[in-house]
Formats: C-alpha cells, sequence, structure tokens
C-alpha cells in the first residue's frame, strides 16, 4: 500500500529532483505561503515562498560574484535560522556543496572538519563563529571568506574577506537590477542540474576514530523525504519547528527536504532558550524530539500536577486512568466502550486539551522520537493523551528513515516497520543491514570506510544488532559491537537489559555483565530524587546514598524490578537466556568525574569492569556479600575513599513464555 | 570592494586615542552631610564615549560622586558643567529627564513585574500621551507603545535576555537581575550610563558575560559609561580611564596602566596609616 503511494507522481517525475528547481516549483506553487518563520524581536517575522526564492536568489548571485564556483563546498555554522537555510540552497544553486556543521563544537573538531572537506567559504552565524574559523588559520588552508548574519561585535574587525550577510545579498540585488536576463541565467545554471549530484556533505560525529563525511544526492534526499511525507500524509499546511542542530541529518530532512518537498512552514525559535515558549506558540503540526525532551515535558507536568489543588489532582488522577485504558485504543481506531468513549471526551474538555496546549502540541498531527529507547511509560502517557508519537529509526547514511511505525501499529518496545521502499536484511552476527533510495553515495575521502559499510551491491551495515519480530517490526537491541554471548550460547546483548531496567524510575544506572561468562549480573545505581522520595514517605531514615543503597527495603524494591524484567526477557524467545541472575546495588553513585561516565553520562563499561573488579568477581563467585574499598573525586578535586560491604542477590530465572510482543497497550 | 563592506570596516565610534569632546566637567567640588565630608575639592571629567571608572577602598566616595554626577545630591561647593552648561540645583524630575541613567548598587527593579514591564518603565519619560489618552485601546498612545516596545525588543535582544521576557523578575538569579537593570537604564536612551558596581556579587561568567555587555553597549550605541567596580582586573580591562578616590580626596586620574603604577594608589588600597 505504502508503496504503491509512494510510487505517486512527485517531484522527481516531473523533473524536479533538486531543491533549487523545488524552491521555484513552491514560489509558483505556493507563492503566497509562509515558508518559514523566525522569532526576532518578540515577533514571528515570515517569509513567504516567493520572497524565499527572491532572497535566495539575491544570495546565489552576491555568492557567485564573490567567486563562489561549481563544486566549492560551504561550511553553514549555527543555530536554526533561516538564512543559514537558504545559504544551502543558495549554493546548491550554484552547483557547490553545503556542509552544515555542528555549531558547539570546539574549534579543533570543527578545524577537522572543515579541512577534511575543503570548504571555501562559510557562511556563519554570529562573532562566535568567526572567531572560531578564523583561529584555524592554516587548519583550512581553503577557507578564503565567511559570511555571517549577525554583526554585532563585528564592526572592527578587517572586512577584506568577511561579508555581512546582506552585504552579499545587495551585490546580488544589484546584479539582477542592473541586468535583468541574470535571474533566467541563474535558473538555467540549475535547471542543467540532476538529482545523482551530491545535494549536501554531513559530518557524522561517530564515537570512534575520526568524524566521516556523508555524502547524499539530490535523489537519496529527495526520494527519502517525498517518500515519508507521502507516508504520514504530511502536505504544505504542517508547522514544525527547527530547534536541533543543522548538521544533525534528522534537521536537514524535516526542516529542509521534506519542508521543500510537502511546500510546509518551517519555525525558527527565537533562541535556543525559548524553544518550549515558542513551541507553544507555534503549536506544531509535525514534530521531532528526541526521548529526553518528552521525558522532561512529562516531569515538568508532574511535578505541577503536585503542586495542585486537591480537586485538580482528583481529576487529572482520575482522566488519567481513562486515558490509559482508552485513549491509546481511540486513537488506534479500535473499539472502546461507549462510557468509556463519552469520559474520554470529557477528559478532552477538562484535562487533556489543556495538558496538549501546555506543551503546544494541540494541533500536532503526527510526532516522532528516536535516537534512544524512550521510556514505555512516558510513550504511552503521550500516546493516551491522544497524541500520535511514534517512532522511527534511522541514520545518517539512510536520508534518516530505515524503519518507522505507521499509524495503527505502535508498539512500544519496537522502532517499525521498513519506511517506503527500503529493503531490511539480518546479518548472521544479529547486524541489521538496508537498503533504499536514500542511501548515501560514498564517504567524502575515505573510501575505506565506504567499502567497509556499503557492500558492492548497496546495502549497508548499520553498527547496530536487532531482529525482525513475527509482526514484522524491526527490533533495535544494542550496538553490534556490544552483543555477546553467554558460555551456553544465548544471546548477551547489555544495552538491551540495562534499558529495560533503567526504565524503572528507582534505577538511575545499571551496568550488565555476562559475555563469555555462565550467566548475566548487573551492578545497579539506584536514582536518589526518586528512591529518596520514597525514603521520605516511608519513613526510612538514611544519612547517605551509601546507606540508602544498602537499605533491605530497597534491596527488596529493586529486587522485584530485576525480576519483572527478567519476566519481560523470559517472554522474549531471543533473550529469555540472559535473565538477570545476580545483581548488587553499588554503594556509590557512578559519575563522570571518577571517569565511570562520560560527559555526556553514558557508562563506560571497560572502565568500571577494572575498577570494581573484586565487585564483578563477587558477582560470579556466589558469595553474599563483598567488603570494597573505592577512591572518589570529590567536587571540589580532593580525593578520598569510600568502603563498604556490598549485598550480592541471587535472582530465580523465569521459563520462556514464548509470547513475542505485546502492543503498547 | 563594494561600498557597504567597506563602510563597515571602518569602526563607527571614535578612535580611542584621539581627543574627544568633553561631556562631563566636575571642578573642585566639596559634598558635606552635616560634619562628615564625603567629597573634597575634586575635579575630573569625563569625555564622549569612553568608559570611565570610579575606584576607591570602601567610603571612599565613589557612590555620593555619581550621586552628584546624576543630579540627585547637589554639591555645597564647586561646579558641574554637563554638556558644555553649569548646572544648577536640580528637581530630581528634572534630573531624570537630562539624558544620564544609572544602575544601583543593590538591585532596584520593580520585582513583581516581569523583564518586559521592567525594562518599559525605562522608557516612561519618553511616553508623550497623556493618561487619558492611555487608557484607550486605539488611537495614538496605541501607536506610540508599539514604537517603544519596539526599542525595548531591541535592547532584550542585545542583552540575550529573550528567554526571561515574560517573568517576573523576582524569580531570576541575581546575575540577570543585575542584566536586566542594565536593560531598563539603556531603555532611557541615555547620554551618560552611571554604573554603581554592575559585577558585584556575581559569579566569574556572569561577570565575563556583564563586561562584554559594557563593552558593546559602549561599542554599538556609543553610549558614554561611568561605572564604580571594585573588581580591579574588569576596571583595568574595561576602562579608557581611571579616576582614584579615597577619603574623598582624589589620588590619581589617568589610564589604567598609570593608575596601577601609582605609589599613592597602592598605599590607599593596601592601607598606610595616615
Amino acid at each position: 500500500m505504502e508503496r504503491a503511494m509512494a510510487r505517486l507522481p512527485g517531484a522527481a517525475a516531473s523533473g524536479e529532483d533538486t531543491f533549487p528547481k523545488i524552491l521555484l516549483r513552491n514560489a509558483q506553487l505556493f507563492g503566497n505561503r509562509t515558508a518559514v518563520r523566525q522569532k526576532d524581536f518578540g515577533i514571528w517575522q515570515s517569509w513567504t515562498w516567493s520572497e524565499v526564492r527572491d532572497e535566495i536568489r539575491a544570495l546565489s548571485l552576491g555568492l557567485k560574484d564573490l567567486g563562489l564556483e561549481e563544486g566549492d563546498k560551504v561550511a553553514i555554522v549555527g543555530s536554526n535560522r533561516p538564512r543559514l537555510y537558504w545559504s544551502m540552497v543558495a549554493v546548491q544553486a550554484i552547483g557547490g556543496i553545503p556542509v552544515p556543521v555542528y555549531a558547539d563544537s570546539v574549534a579543533e573538531e570543527m578545524a577537522y572538519v572543515l579541512g577534511h572537506a575543503e570548504v571555501r567559504f562559510a557562511v556563519v552565524e554570529d562573532q562566535e563563529q568567526v572567531d572560531k574559523l578564523q583561529s584555524m588559520g592554516e587548519q583550512v588552508p581553503s577557507l578564503t571568506d565567511i559570511l555571517y548574519d549577525e554583526p554585532r561585535g563585528l564592526r572592527d574587525y578587517d572586512h577584506s574577506h568577511l561579508h555581512p550577510f546582506e552585504a552579499v545579498q545587495e551585490r546580488g540585488s544589484r546584479i539582477l537590477s542592473s541586468r535583468p536576463e541574470a535571474s533566467a541565467e541563474w535558473e538555467a545554471g540549475f535547471a542543467k542540474g540532476q538529482g545523482t549530484d551530491i545535494a549536501v556533505m554531513l559530518y557524522t560525529s561517530g564515537t570512534t576514530g575520526r568524524p566521516k563525511g556523508v555524502m547524499l544526492s539530490f535523489d537519496n534526499l529527495v526520494i527519502s523525504a517525498r517518500n515519508a511525507n507521502v507516508f504520514d500524509k504530511l502536505d504544505e499546511t504542517e508547522e514544525t519547528l527547527a530547534y536541533l542542530p543543522l548538521a544533525w541529518i534528522g534537521d536537514h530532512v524535516f526542516s529542509l527536504a521534506q519542508a521543500y518537498l510537502a511546500g510546509y512552514c518551517v519555525n525558527c525559535p527565537e533562541s535556543m532558550d525559548t524553544v518550549d515558549v515558542d513551541r507553544l506558540e507555534i503549536a506544531p503540526t509535525y514534530f521531532f524530539a528526541p526521548p529526553r525532551v518528552f521525558e522532561n515535558m512529562l516531569t515538568a507536568i508532574m511535578v505541577k500536577m503536585e503542586d495542585a489543588g486537591r480537586t485538580k489532582k482528583k481529576m487529572f488522577d482520575f482522566f488519567m486512568d481513562v486515558a490509559r485504558r482508552a485513549g491509546e485504543k481511540i486513537l488506534n481506531g479500535e473499539s472502546v466502550p461507549a462510557k468509556d468513549r463519552l469520559l474520554y471526551a470529557l477528559g478532552e474538555f477538562f484535562v487533556y486539551g489543556p495538558l496538549k496546549n501546555r506543551m503546544g502540541l494541540t494541533r500536532l498531527k503526527v510526532g516522532y522520537t528516536a535516537g534512544e529507547a524512550i521510556g514505555p511509560e512516558i510513550f504511552r502517557f503521550y500516546r493516551a493523551l491522544g497524541l500520535n508519537l511514534k517512532q522511527l529509526y534511522g541514520q545518517t547514511e539512510a536520508s534518516v528513515y530505515i524503519t518507522l511505525q505507521p499509524d495503527g501499529e505502535i508498539y512500544g518496545d519496537t522502532v517499525g516497520k521498513p519506511a517506503p521502499d527500503v529493503e531490511l536484511k539480518i546479518a548472521d552476527n544479529g547486524e541489521v543491514l538496508y537498503r533504499s533510495p536514500g542511501t548515501f553515495v560514498r564517504y567524502y575521502k575515505n573510501d575505506e570506510a565506504t567499502r567497509t559499510t556499503k557492500t558492492e551491491d548497496g546495502w549497508v551495515f548499520t553498527g547496530d544488532a536487532g531482529f525482525i519480530a513475527d509482526n514484522g517490526h524491526l527490533k533495535i537491541i544494542d550496538r553490534a559491537k556490544d552483543v555477546g554471548k553467554l558460555t551456553d550460547g544465548s544471546l548477551f546483548a547489555p544495552k538491551y537489559i540495562e534499558n529495560k531496567l533503567k526504565f524503572f524510575p528507582n534505577i538511575k544506572e545499571a551496568v550488565a555483565f555476562g559475555h563469555e561468562r555462565d550467566k548475566v549480573g548487573v551492578f545497579i545505581n539506584i536514582d536518589l530524587t526518586a528512591v529518596g522520595s520514597w525514603a521520605e514517605r516511608n519513613n526510612v531514615n538514611y544519612a547517605s546514598y551509601q546507606e540508602l543503597a544498602a537499605h533491605p527495603e530497597v534491596y527488596r524494591m529493586i529486587e522485584s524490578n530485576v525480576d519483572e524484567v527478567n519476566r519481560d526477557l523470559a517472554s522474549e524467545p531471543m533473550m529469555a537466556g540472559a535473565q538477570v541472575q545476580r545483581f548488587l546495588i553499588l554503594h556509590k553513585e557512578l559519575d563522570a568525574d571518577d571517569g565511570e561516565l562520560t560527559r555526556t553520562q553514558k557508562v563506560r563499561r571497560s572502565f568500571i569492569a577494572e575498577r570494581y573488579a573484586p565487585l564483578i568477581e563477587a558477582l560470579y563467585d556466589g558469595s553474599s556479600s563483598k567488603h570494597v574499598r573505592t577512591e572518589v573525586t570529590f567536587e571540589d578535586g580532593r580525593v578520598g575513599a569510600i568502603e563498604a560491604t556490598v549485598e550480592i542477590r541471587s535472582m530465580a530465572a523465569h521459563a520462556p513464555t514464548g509470547s513475542t510482543q505485546e502492543a503498547a497497550e | 570592494m563594494n561600498a557597504i563592506v567597506s563602510n563597515l570596516a571602518q569602526p563607527v565610534g571614535q578612535p580611542k586615542t584621539a581627543e574627544r569632546d568633553l561631556l562631563l566637567r566636575v571642578d573642585n567640588v566639596s559634598l558635606s552631610f552635616g560634619g562628615v565630608k564625603a567629597i573634597t575639592n575634586i575635579s575630573f571629567d569625563i569625555q564622549k564615549g569612553e568608559i570611565r571608572a570610579i575606584i576607591g577602598p570602601n567610603g571612599a566616595g565613589k557612590t555620593s560622586m555619581l550621586n552628584v554626577i546624576n543630579g540627585f545630591y547637589h554639591p555645597q561647593e564647586g561646579t558641574i558643567t554637563w554638556r558644555g552648561e553649569v548646572r544648577r540645583k536640580m528637581k530630581p524630575y528634572e534630573a531624570a529627564s537630562q539624558g544620564i541613567a544609572r544602575t544601583f548598587q543593590n538591585v532596584a527593579l520593580f520585582k513583581g513585574m516581569t523583564t518586559l514591564d521592567n525594562i518599559m518603565s525605562g522608557r516612561s519619560l519618553k511616553m508623550h500621551r497623556n493618561f487619558l489618552w492611555q487608557m484607550a485601546w486605539f488611537g495614538p498612545a496605541r501607536q506610540e507603545e508599539i514604537e517603544h516596545r519596539r526599542k525595548v525588543e531591541d535592547i532584550i535582544d542585545f542583552l540575550e535576555i529573550q528567554a526571561i521576557r515574560k517573568t517576573p523578575v523576582g524569580k531570576l538569579p541575581y546575575g540577570l537581575q543585575k542584566r536586566v537593570e542594565l536593560g531598563r537604564a539603556l531603555a532611557m536612551e541615555p547620554e551618560l550610563l552611571l554604573l554603581d558596581e554592575p559585577m558585584a556579587g556575581m559569579n566569574l561568567e556572569e561577570k565575563e558575560d556583564m563586561s562584554r555587555f559594557i563593552v558593546d553597549v559602549n561599542q554599538e550605541f556609543g553610549t558614554t559609561i561611568a561605572l564604580i567596580e571594585h573588581d580591579m582586573g574588569v576596571v583595568m580591562d574595561l576602562s579608557d580611564r581611571v579616576v582614584v578616590l579615597d577619603y574623598g580626596k582624589k589620588i590619581a586620574d589617568g589610564p589604567p596602566e598609570e593608575v596601577q603604577a601609582s605609589q599613592a594608589v597602592i598605599d590607599a588600597y593596601l592601607g598606610v596609616s595616615h
């Protein structure tokens, strides 16, 4: 069905296969519709598609006049601003290649990327970026000229190779007024462009090694974007908020490719700090956010509800119960008793509507989350409110889309079915491979990486391990390199187990061990806020984290959580063998200052294994407690040591129950 | 090279080294409260476009000096020449409308009002319609309000406080309150901006931000600034000229490096028996 729809005549079929060409189409088709908004000076400033065309044309001609040539790379550095998006298409119209880079990366990292990409020009947001680029000097010898959007603080700079954005547009406009035919020449210039030309280069951050420049063609982006628009029935009436980094493929596709294809409006927030308010004012119909954004919104609501009056609180609890019971079913179009339907309608008026309004999601048609696993409770909360929140799985190399959850087929623990035109297969080691029209052309100046990632016949290794469940949905387990095996041969996916544990509010962090061992053992960190507030309510006294962590009641609570995870694992044929058989609660919080976590709060598995070797040993030698001494770094930098006797518990494994999936309610 | 670019390449502010016009001159001013002599026979000047620091140990008479400059106190002796005219004793209202704005040592904002309203209040002297007009939704007062709001939004953008536009200032951290106060002073579009310890009680990051804003105000708007500050690092970095007071007397006056080397200043700060 989706496939058939995807083949409907679209941009490519009618010859509009590059963004400059689609821009002209939009200016004609949606000339008076708003294409982009930016909140500036407290007001949403807006530009229609025909105004956007004029802006881009002037800039493009100006850039050409400054000496930008076909094939030149142009770095785009800054936050989500209309002018930076325009720059990308303006560069493409000359036959150049935009290279958006992460604005917050340190100068050294940025210098590597810009040097590797051999950028000639850069379009940046403000003085900060100008300073950063100028400090790179000889590391980026190819860089000649810099354009900037925000003039503040730049007045005294040497302007021989530094240009205000307006000044370059002015050059273009002057050319247009002195030679009106310049416009037609400009259009003729990119009319010869093809879908197979390189549209953009995006550098993947990559956890290991240097970033790689992913080269995506217009075909990659245009076809993927068109498919996605068809899949979710997005048209020119959508509103989105562009607030995620420009250099990230997601933003490039949601805020540029799909917006151009569908002709919808992209809204740029006033600043990074005002995103929440701006979302409320815009009320996007199509919205993407990583799980943490949804988590934060939910936490904010729950905290506010704790402070609400009794009547309000009662009403909230009552109607949230109704929503949990009926909301998801109504959203999926399943049958629901008339009474629940009526209550849900009342709830919509009293609770859900106002809540959605507070979050700026009143008009939401479809929302996506991706990047990491989202807690099932959180996911269900939004869906129960009637918000069509879905998960997707994607990569830069795939022009985002690999799998998507179709409407009505939403399962909390899978990432959906292959996106239109995408083929999936699973390698023998469990690694997921895909092939699609969005598959990248190659890595820039890195043939070796291209060879190891993409096969001759176009299959791309994702680096993630997963499997396709009976219902045809893809389930991602872990990074392929982290997946191991127990000595009895069962699959061991540490992150999969850890995530399941971490979804319990009492558990902040978990580290699972088991590769080449006979059973799975787990370290657990309790969440001091959640467990602390539980302790307060239950009159449990404690003086420190260490004391609370060792409390028998806390152990009992965590034990029941672990048991629940085991039951969950037992229901999955591939995972049943990797149930947690031993666990302990660590006597200290894992901390980036001690090198146990990365600065982005990710567990450093091998470091922890080394540091707590005696505890790991205790997990596997059957002992019920272990005395340990651990060095810690205090916040002021002093080093001290804490000693503790840590209890280790054994767990009974559940018999495999075999049933595969359970819908998210 | 095209015209616009080359125009922008020229710094807008006047070069720091050249002689500038005099904005304000203080001649032999003395101020006393009963038997307490707060300021004794002090003379110095402030030139247009400069950042002028007034420093000195506690009780040196710095804040009194600012109060004399903005017309809140009238000195018993000596004259003050503001824009070439010797100033007579003024009513507070006249003092406020002469183009000198200030911030205070302790934040003096309307705590219950939002950032936006606080800064708008800085424009009240520039509103011309009377209160009957202002009561009406339509008409010239509304148009005027829009004009003022536009100016205020420029300031909000300039000080990067968009995110707290609608937040009551009482809820803001101290460093941000200081920034809002600066915003309110800027809303008066003053010719001379007096800052009384703009960095007091701030952490390093907030100080760096505030320094940046002070320099930007001076360069972008061309506002002349006189500031009192205890953080010597800040003073020496920011100011063009420094005047040093001790026990109500002037003990040094000149560029930062000169003042820093002066024995009298070192003695005043380290404490020498008088």
